[in-house]
């Protein structure tokens, strides 16, 4: 089929990109993915307090997501639609066990131990959309009514079991990624709205169920000088330390904020105010605009797509993504509560690394598989 | 499903699918601006409001350093304490102009411009937020000047801290060693966290061996400062725990003799109390004054020691190799006692010169007419160089060896103290591996002649010479010697104290053997032939010694030894070690003047002194 294409003439490959496609892969999206993550590195050095065995753990954490995302990146969209539905179910299943028998970890319980540690919800993370974008290959779209409840379902069960944790952040952020296929696959405006309006009249209910942390959480966000030496603290001293960074920032590692540790959880949930210290706005807005790239690349790769299964997927991934940078940055900055949500390629941890470059590996794999001549 | 896929319209769907992205596509160009306007909102309209927050009113976690613990001789006299001195320091990021706060510090001379570079590189290696000391010792006018220019240099400020001080000066100065400024290789060897307050570290001596003791833990303060980043106030966290101090095994009044008897010469002194391994006093000379260290010395200073040909920073009595001479003649005459190779009663005829069978080479005596007829006793209290020269023949190199290393030359003691040399006693083996050469490998029976006479590849350091005659002093009772006596801690008082670690004894010698050795040093000093007769006549107590004079320099078979042309450092070393009194000793003492030629003349008299101070006082 490759042969057939060249032969008429369109997607010629430069010789040199061949080693690219032979392993699946997408160069620009491989480019901009690798040049954040390295640049993560170089950041969580300063951010750790110059700890050169935390910066390599991350770096060797970074390794096996590339190998995740190379293996992803050679399974066929063919392949995955067939077999959603049993990575959900799995999950699903997984997330059933941690709720009865998983490990607690910070007050929350996310991990499950089969040997090593992991956490489901990370399953979820691809698991969902994939379930929801194979469930609507089939059907004609916009989903009519009776499929769209059984989508609503797919997408509930493992929200409120992953919300039961507790882990609110994750559970919306997984909720968006199903309900992205959903608006993706054509919504109707109307009900759109309607769910809207109806989400509205839910959030009395949403905020008498959540836990007292979530809700201080909110109120801090709305006024974090009502105690800011408790949980107002985080998010005083990350805008302290964005604000001093200027538009030039302090230099690396010449952060007082970070490298002092007034800044709270500084490697991990709060690493965007780390580089806004130090790079000032003007690393922050590169930052922003090879993030803007990355996102582009994706809907760039969604919009190439082939079959409803790839675009909705595709889409769903990259939009994900840009949710994931869009949660952590606003919270950082203080427009949106803190809940737990990593920047995604930079903050130091491992899982969400793995998940989020098996992602990278999909849209790849969506990429080269693409039917180039339509049917 | 066929059914399905037939009432899928492909291309309406693609059609709607777009018009979602693009819808998708202006989110996320919404959502990042949203994120930019605040970002543009924070870092630049009130980054000056923030800017404040961060280096203003804040409470700053400072470390604490800890108190060094205090070195003390053993009757409790302080050697090395800390005392307030004044820094100027400055923190990088609260100073608007670095290069001209720099100048207009230089101009007021409360900086020297020799130091511009050095200055400028510490400032800039250093994180912008921590505070670098400019100058680490300010006289009270200096202090007076600054206190009044104060408001116009913001980000520089004065701070009192603990420097070391040695209050005896260059008094027992190689023992203690110094300390000096923390530098980068010495945070790469020590706990970071626990250096975090500390600008001092022990480089060498005692201060060096007993640092992590010597140092403590460090402490905690909440530092509350304003906008300018001054101190208005602290509230402690955590305490900082003080190092322990350290006592030594040193009497200080007996260090200041021996030290004194050493002045305006090269040379070194140790004593030793036989029946502990205490050392009582350990002279280095010269010496040099540890406070240059501690304050901190300019450059030239510096230069100037580490260049003076006289090595005062080398401690010459741990590590300085010296031919030990005729000091080690009564070990060879109890080894050959032992063995058998010769008896009280054999006499050997001195005509002041030796030859080996077959050779006409002449190895003299130092004097140059002869001893005459000489026994084992004469020949230690005269030190008649023939007597051993013969002896030598008959014992031969190996079996010497044997005999003296048991006595502890030629290997590393164990002091505390960095630096310690093992001396060398050769032997056949030794010349073997030490050469590679096949021709230079071949022991010749003339080295064996000059080793009786402890020369040729010889050496000692003072330290071996203080424990060998102890030893004997022992009958062969072998007792690691130490400088420390014990640790205490500041708080508690506890003290944990260093108990006595036994070397392997020389044991299974003949008990004749070893009362004719020690009877013949005591006639070193109470006979009226002995070498050292002038200085041991009239003591009150009985003492045993041996003199030793080491030649530095060889003099060619032809030539005559004159003494006004050869140059002073050329000069023989003399020697003498002793201990005090037979029966009891209670301190064994070798002294070790360079190029000052006469061991019995020079030597033993500095050892007698030091003896009736020890066991006067």
């Amino acid at each position: 089929m490759f042969r057939d294409t060249t032969a008429m003439g369109r997607e010629q490959a430069p010789a040199t990109h061949s080693w690219l496609q032979r392993l699946h892969l997408d160069g620009p999206l491989l480019a901009g993915v690798l040049l954040i993550a390295a640049f993560g590195l170089f950041v969580l050095f300063s951010a750790t307090g110059q700890n050169e065995r935390q910066t390599l753990s991350q770096a060797i954490r970074l390794c096996v997501a590339v190998v995740a995302m190379l293996i992803m990146a050679q399974v066929p969209p063919n392949f995955m639609r067939r077999y959603a539905g049993v990575a959900y179910a799995l999950g699903l299943g997984f997330l059933l066990v941690v709720l009865i028998a998983g490990s607690t970890s910070k007050g929350a319980q996310r991990w499950v131990d089969i040997g090593f540690r992991f956490q489901p919800s990370e399953i979820m993370k691809i698991a969902v959309p994939m379930a929801c974008a194979a469930y609507l290959h089939y059907r004609p779209l916009p989903p009519q009514f009776v499929p769209l409840l059984i989508l609503i379902g797919l997408i509930a069960m493992p929200a409120a079991l992953i919300a039961r944790q507790p882990d609110l952040g994750t559970a919306i952020l997984i909720a968006a990624s199903g309900g992205i296929v959903v608006l993706l696959a054509g919504l109707r405006f109307r009900v759109i709205l309607s769910g809207l309006v109806l989400l509205g009249a839910g959030l009395p209910l949403l905020w008498q169920n959540m836990h007292d942390y979530q809700r201080q959480r909110v109120l801090t966000m709305i006024n974090p000088q009502s105690d800011p030496l408790g949980a107002g603290y985080n998010i005083i001293q990350s805008k302290i330390a964005i604000g001093s960074g200027g538009l030039f920032g302090k230099g690396w590692t010449n952060g007082s904020q970070g490298q002092l540790e007034y800044l709270p959880e500084r490697s991990t949930d709060f690493i965007f105010a780390v580089i806004g210290e130090e790079f000032g706005l003007l690393g922050l807005i590169s930052l922003l605009l090879a993030y803007l790239f990355v996102i582009g690349r994706g809907l760039f790769i969604a919009s190439q797509a082939t079959d409803t299964f790839s675009r909705l997927l595709a889409g769903s991934l990259s939009l994900t993504f840009f949710l994931y940078v869009l949660v952590n940055t606003a919270m950082v900055t203080g427009l949106l509560p803190v809940v737990g949500v990593p920047l995604p390629l930079i903050s130091y941890g491992g899982t969400s690394m793995v998940t989020l470059m098996g992602a990278f590996g999909i849209l790849m794999a969506i990429h080269t598989n693409r039917r180039l001549l339509p049917r | 499903m066929a059914n399905l896929q037939a009432i899928k319209d492909t291309a309406t769907e693609q059609r709607l699918f777009f018009n979602r992205l693009l819808l998708a596509v202006l989110c996320v160009f919404v959502g990042t601006a949203a994120v930019a306007a605040r970002l543009t909102q924070l870092q630049v309209f009130e980054h000056e409001t923030y800017s404040d927050l961060a280096r203003g009113n804040r409470i700053r976690l400072e470390a604490a350093p800890p108190t060094r613990g205090l070195i003390l001789d053993r009757n409790g006299v302080v050697l090395a304490q800390n005392l307030p001195a004044y820094q100027l320091e400055m923190i990088p990021e609260q100073v608007a102009d670095i290069d001209e706060t720099l100048a207009r510090l230089f101009e007021l001379e409360l900086l020297d411009p020799e130091r511009e570079e050095e200055l400028r590189d510490r400032i800039r290696r250093s994180p912008s937020f921590k505070p670098v000391t400019l100058r680490s010792s300010m006289d009270d006018a200096a202090v007076a000047q600054f206190a009044l220019q104060r408001p116009y240099f913001p980000g520089v400020d004065i701070r009192a801290r603990l420097v070391r001080d040695y209050p005896h000066g260059s008094t027992a100065a190689h023992i203690l060693g110094y300390v000096g400024g923390l530098s980068e290789s010495d945070l790469r060897r020590v706990d970071n966290a626990n250096y975090a307050g500390t600008t001092q570290i022990g480089k060498t001596g005692i201060e060096a061996t007993y640092e992590a003791e010597l140092h403590g833990n460090v402490g905690h303060r909440e530092v509350v400062t304003n906008a300018d980043g001054r101190a208005l106030g602290f509230q402690t966290r955590d305490e900082p725990q003080p190092g322990s101090h350290v006592y030594l095994t040193i009497d200080l009044q007996l260090q200041r003799l021996a030290e004194q008897a050493l002045e305006g010469r090269r040379g070194a002194i140790v004593a030793i109390e036989p029946t502990t391994g205490e050392v009582l006093a350990m002279a280095s000379a010269p010496a040099f004054d540890p406070n240059g260290f501690a304050r901190g010395m300019d450059s030239e200073t510096f230069r100037a020691l580490q260049n003076n040909l006289d090595r005062p920073l080398f401690n010459r009595a741990v590590s300085g190799g010296y031919p030990p001479g005729s000091t080690i003649k009564p070990l060879l005459a109890l080894g050959a006692l032992d063995s058998g190779r010769t008896s009280v009663n054999r006499v050997t005829n001195c005509e002041g010169h030796f030859s080996l069978p077959g050779s006409t080479h002449r190895y003299r005596d130092w004097k140059p007419e002869g001893h005459g007829l000489v026994d084992l006793t004469q020949a230690i209290a005269q030190s008649c160089d023939v007597y051993f020269y013969q002896l030598a023949q008959d014992m031969d190199i190996d079996l010497m060896h044997d005999y003296l290393v048991r006595f502890g030359l030629g290997e590393n003691l164990g002091i505390e103290i960095p630096g310690e040399k093992a001396g060398l006693v050769p032997s056949r083996a030794w010349k073997r591996q030490r050469f590679s050469n096949r021709a230079d490998q071949v022991w010749f029976p003339g080295e064996t002649v000059i080793a009786s006479i402890g020369q040729g590849y010889m050496t000692a350091t003072p330290l071996q010479l203080a424990h060998m005659v102890a030893t004997v002093a022992n009958y062969g009772v072998r007792i690691q010697p130490r400088l420390t006596h014990r640790l205490e801690d500041p708080l508690s008082r506890e003290t944990s104290a260093q108990e006595p670690q036994m070397l392997t004894a020389v044991t299974n010698i003949d008990a004749n053997a070893w009362q004719h050795t020690i009877d013949a040093m005591k006639a070193v000093l109470q006979s009226p032939q002995g070498s050292a007769y002038a200085t041991g006549r009239d003591v009150e107590y009985t003492f045993a010694g041996k003199s030793g004079t080491a030649q530095v320099f060889s003099v060619a078979q032809e030539d005559k030894y004159d003494e006004l042309e050869l140059d002073e450092r050329l000069k023989d070393h003399a020697l003498f070690v002793a201990f005090a009194p037979i029966e009891s000793p209670e301190i064994a003492i070798s002294v070790v003047v360079e190029n000052a030629e006469s061991g019995s003349g020079v030597a033993a008299p500095i050892a007698r002194q030091l003896a009736d101070y020890w066991l006067s006082r």
